[in-house]
């Protein structure tokens, strides 16, 4: 295993997990790591594992094979909302608002999990300063707005859940470069902040330009891991997902 | 705490509708003092109408949760109808004797009440737990083929439940005699133990049966497990994750739903001191999920107005409905109409046989005037004003595979 030399015990710790769907493998023996202060990302081309290997951190899958272990716990096979109340919370592919509720209704959601809501107003106040727009928007159905404040909201939304470690899946897709500019710098701010975030995009430049370290997903292997600047300027990846 | 206990009190899930609340409280309480007033005696008769309609209200306000708080669509709620009607059958009537106990119960109506709720609760979780893989239209075939299975088990089932025949003479609810009130018939009788039951007693028991399930429902609605409802309703995978444990939150729906269908079940069997499985039919499931859709899903004040209407309207105008069009015709002259000639059968029988037609008519009409239902929650009222898609958001979790 290549674990990160940098930190000793890493928060999120993914030793070689398979996932199936059906009889079809989508995820070989992935094993990554998270430690905390980090912004990792995973990146790949269409049906590579990303998403997978997501769902199965989250507890929307699990894996037939190795072990997850976050904070010092194994969390292989625990359930996903459990999991939410460890600390993993995600922004999920699609975003996946609650449509037909108000945009604070849908951040009030995040806090679902939360034993602690005593700073609830300035978690939202928070929220509304990385993402002014929301603000606006606060008393709208979720399903009406844009697509790039739908995302706001869904990252928002992960964040009023405290987590320990935020995973964000595809933040930048559908939105206009304006947007993907908006977001992948909030993300940074974010993780300023505290946030340890795992990554997973398409946007593979976008990514790797604000990860500490990356990950390259193929066909559900793990292919090359490296830091971000590194990856940036692998000959092999800049064939493969820069287009250069 | 102060943005929660604030934002979920004065947020967009609180009931709008405290003035249709103040109306129906107000016109069920006051509906048999006018009643008598006005009809002098036939006020009786109609408060048993009203009775029987709170016992589609109750089913209605119950069958809400599941629909239109969790949003399971429930194809077979008459199935717990009938489990809380025949709860009371076998604990309160001489109809354990001839099942294979040989002994028969007498439960007190009180008692039943809360044992039918559990009773249908836990019918409720073993409906519930195969089906939580299941969405939408799968899950109503289910619960339709459960709502077809219940009846005729206890229609089959013909050595504990008398089959088709029913059970009858089921016992008589009665008010310990301590409890005085205009209901008690005879004040003076303090030698007996029980007075039995008035119409006004059961119009009385019915009212506040409703009020305290209203109260109990609009609590749930907006506390934590309201959320969790809301949320499994409106995304799944969303709700899981947002920590929303979703195998107990659509439980709990089945559970809570099915609870209130024992109360009705139970306070239907009291009253009409019968059950029969042909009762509980697949028309009765349709009928209260009319009630619920056409009221205003997810609003507990539209919900109960929905029942109201569409209860008037199957039970009480459709029935006169040939005696109108009867009087109507001979007072614009045309009583020639009323007399049967050849296929023509006169103008009672005639609309008689078109009453159903009328029913869908009115349904037609009523949904296309009012999609969002007759007093919508302001989720649905919105949604359908500024125009929410559900595809904006959700994208098929299988899609992606790798």
């Amino acid at each position: 295993m290549t674990a990160t030399t940098t930190a000793p015990a890493p928060l999120l710790e993914v030793g070689g997990i398979d996932v199936f769907y059906g009889r079809v493998q989508a995820l070989r023996g992935v094993t990554l790591t998270v430690s905390s202060g980090e912004i990792v990302a995973l990146i790949g081309s269409n049906g590579a594992g990303k998403t997978t290997t997501l769902r199965t951190i989250s507890g929307l899958m699990h894996p037939t094979g190795g072990r997850i272990v976050f904070d010092g716990r194994d969390i292989t096979n625990t359930k996903a909302h459990e999991i939410v109340r460890f600390g993993i919370c995600q922004s999920p592919e699609g975003r996946r608002l609650f449509p037909r509720m108000i945009v604070l209704d849908n951040l009030m959601m995040g806090t679902y999990a939360r034993r602690d809501l005593s700073h609830v107003d300035r978690d939202v106040a928070r929220v509304y300063e990385l993402f002014p727009r929301l603000k606006e928007r606060e008393k709208q159905l979720a399903g009406t707005l844009s697509g790039g404040e739908q995302q706001m909201l869904a990252i928002g939304r992960a964040l009023m859940a405290h987590p320990k470690l935020l995973m964000l899946d595809e933040p930048s897709l559908g939105l206009a470069p304006i947007l993907v500019e908006t977001i992948f710098r909030v993300c940074v701010e974010i993780n300023q902040q505290g946030t340890p975030i795992l990554l997973v995009e398409q946007n593979a430049t976008k990514a790797l330009e604000i990860a500490h370290r990356a990950y390259v997903l193929e066909t559900g292997n793990v292919v090359q891991h490296g830091t971000g600047k590194e990856l940036l300027a692998s000959p092999d990846v800049q064939r493969a997902y820069l287009g250069m | 705490m102060s943005a929660i206990s604030q934002f979920w009190r004065t947020g967009p899930r609180r009931d709008p509708n405290t003035i249709a609340y103040i109306v129906l409280i107000v016109v069920g309480a006051l509906a048999p003092i006018f009643l008598q007033l006005f009809l002098g005696g036939t006020a009786t008769f109609w408060l048993t109408v009203f009775a029987d309609m709170g016992v589609y209200i109750l089913l209605a306000i119950g069958l809400n949760v599941v629909v239109g708080f969790a949003g399971l669509l429930d194809l077979g709620y008459a199935a717990f109808f009938a489990i809380g009607a025949y709860t009371y059958a076998f604990l309160a009537s001489e109809h354990g004797i001839v099942t294979p106990l040989h002994e028969a119960f007498h439960v007190p109506f009180w008692i039943v009440l809360l044992v039918a709720m559990f009773v249908a609760a836990s019918f409720g979780l073993i409906l519930g737990a195969p089906t939580l893989r299941l969405r939408g239209d799968y899950l109503a075939i289910v619960t339709l083929g459960f709502g077809e299975i219940v009846p005729r088990v206890f229609k089959n089932a013909s050595v504990w439940t008398s089959g088709a025949n029913g059970v009858s003479a089921l016992d008589i609810p009665a008010l310990p005699v301590w409890i005085q009130g205009p209901w008690s018939g005879d004040p003076f009788a303090i030698v007996q133990d029980f007075k039995i039951l008035a119409p006004l007693a059961y119009y009385v028991i019915m009212f506040v049966l409703l009020i305290l399930c209203v109260i109990l429902v609009r609590n749930l609605h907006s506390s934590r497990l309201g959320r969790a409802w809301m949320a499994v309703r409106e995304d799944e995978v969303a709700a899981a994750a947002m920590g929303v444990n979703t195998v107990a939150t659509k439980l709990y729906a089945f559970a809570i739903g099915a609870a209130f269908s024992g109360f009705a079940g139970t306070y239907y069997a009291a009253k009409l001191s019968l059950v029969s499985p042909e009762n509980f039919g697949f028309s009765v499931s349709i009928t209260i999920l009319v009630m619920v859709v056409l009221g205003g899903m997810g609003n507990i004040a539209g919900v109960i107005i929905g029942s109201t209407v569409i209860y008037s309207v199957i039970f009480i105008f459709l029935p006169q409905l040939p005696d109108y069009a009867t009087s109507f015709v001979q007072s614009v002259g045309l009583s020639g109409l009323t007399q049967s000639s050849g296929d023509y059968p006169g103008i009672g029988e005639f609309i008689s046989r078109l009453k159903f037609l009328v029913f869908g008519l009115i349904l037609v009409v009523v949904m296309l005037l009012r999609p969002q239902g007759l007093l919508p929650s302001r989720q649905r009222e919105q949604e359908l004003q500024k125009g929410v898609h559900e595809d904006t958001t959700i994208v098929d979790v299988t899609a992606e595979t790798a």
